[in-house]
């Protein structure tokens, strides 16, 4: 990421709250964006379209952005020497992301459901963060949003695309929606610290209150289409911890150059 | 010798522009150098053309530059700050440059002048969608072939009646 630089970007604008929870939010957000990001980076070279190869390749590269900079203020709130100590320097069972980003690369329609389920959650999560008391996260948020807005874009073409499609497209995509739909609300699995979060008004609502959101927002779209709606979470206190293996393997990867020779600066 | 002078030797070295002596530059002077900054990814704009500089100040402590990423993830960023800090460098004074998510950097922030450097140069200025035009003919029948292309800041377009590729900023 060659991030130690960037990590200044907010450094004294504003002292860091001192609120239970803070660290877990950040940390599940930045991790949910490093591995969706890294996963769809897989793509880069193999695409079904160039255009697509392309695309999946900038938005990689949008989400890896993202993690960086929400890195940035996990390391101002953990005192952190810097973001690549946070990104890669953990052992699996340490990240926080959500166990809908746990299910493997997969086929394109795999890659477009998952894509689709988590850009909706993440558009609710941040709308509730835009007013955060905290204004570096306020700010941050305020920007990711302007960029989420393309990916959405993207991902609906694509979903409208495989739904509306007879035979192969739509059966992978109804696969692909059956095997991802019970960890879809793990997005919002509730936080260790979420209560005083709210208190201090760094997050606008609880979790539950944004998956009922987000599930409302889904509907009109799902029913247009005839898909499923995701059902309700499969066992959601653990949605943010025990990554399977595909996550193993997935860690293995992202981490492979930085264990190749540790400390190196590039 | 302390690190922020042994920092602005090197980049006035790198500028390889002749310093007579660290007098303190108005901060017209100051804003003419970074007028000549090109960005690396656009270099036919300048970084103020292209309006991510957000706020310059010039004290007894040095010059400051805050700018504003035009994409969270920009892999340009440290790039521009070397720019910056080779062509501001040259004024004897310690630089920093700080980027910032303070407002966000939105395509509206392109002046004028950069707007019409970026059409000059086959990528249409950043518009709606339906307002984009042919950079090369002119021609309002144009389609996105993606929103995505080689720069995260940069769509994919078609134009029908002269039958270009061409590329478009985004609008953000």
């Amino acid at each position: 990421m060659t991030a130690s630089r960037q990590v200044a970007a907010h450094v004294a604008a504003e002292p860091v709250p001192g609120v239970d929870g803070l660290e877990d939010l950040l940390r599940s957000m930045a991790d949910d964006e490093f591995v969706i990001g890294f996963s769809d980076s897989e793509w880069t070279g193999i695409a079904p379209l160039l255009e697509e190869d392309i695309a999946m390749s900038s938005l990689a590269q949008d989400e890896l952005g993202h993690a960086q900079a929400l890195y940035g203020l996990l390391a101002e709130v953990t005192g952190a020497a810097d973001t690549d100590t946070l990104a890669y320097d953990r052992e699996p069972a340490e990240y926080r992301h959500a166990r809908l980003l746990d299910h493997g690369r997969g086929d394109w329609a795999m890659t477009i459901a998952r894509r689709y389920l988590y850009e909706t959650a993440d558009g609710v999560r941040l709308d509730a963060l835009t007013s955060s008391s905290w204004t570096p996260l306020a700010e941050l948020v305020g920007k990711l949003v302007r960029e989420e807005r393309y990916h959405l874009m993207h991902v609906g073409a694509w979903l409208d695309r495989l739904a509306t499609a007879s035979g192969e497209p739509r059966d992978r995509l109804l696969a692909a929606l059956h095997a991802l739909g019970p960890d879809a609300g793990t997005v919002f699995t509730p936080l260790p610290g979420e209560p005083a979060l709210i208190d201090a008004g760094i997050l606008g609502r609880p979790m539950a209150d944004l998956e009922r959101e987000w599930r409302a927002g889904l509907a009109p779209t799902f029913d247009r289409l005839g898909l499923p709606a995701p059902p309700t979470t499969n066992d959601p206190a653990r949605g943010r911890t025990d990554h399977g293996e595909a996550f193993a393997w997935l860690h293995g990867e992202f981490t492979a150059v930085r264990r190749s020779d540790p400390g190196a600066t590039w | 010798m302390s690190e922020a002078t042994t920092q602005a030797d090197i980049a006035r070295a790198r500028a390889s522009v002749p310093v007579k002596r660290a007098t303190v530059p108005s901060l017209e002077t100051v804003r003419a150098a970074l007028a000549e900054v090109p960005d690396p990814e656009l270099p036919v704009l300048s970084v103020v053309d292209l309006g991510i500089v957000h706020r310059v100040q010039v004290d007894a402590a040095g010059i400051h530059v805050a700018i504003l990423p035009t994409f969270v993830g920009c892999p340009a960023l440290d790039v521009i700050r070397g720019s910056i800090a080779d062509r501001l460098g040259a004024f004897g004074l310690p630089v920093h440059i700080e980027a910032t998510f303070e407002v966000p950097w939105t395509s509206e922030r392109i002046s004028p002048v950069g707007r019409r450097a970026l059409a000059a140069a086959g990528i249409a200025p950043p518009s709606a969608v339906e307002a984009v035009r042919c950079p090369f003919c002119t021609s309002a029948s144009v389609v996105m072939d993606s929103a995505f292309g080689p720069t995260q800041c940069r769509s994919l377009f078609y134009c029908r009646e002269c039958r270009q590729p061409f590329e478009a900023l985004k609008p953000v």
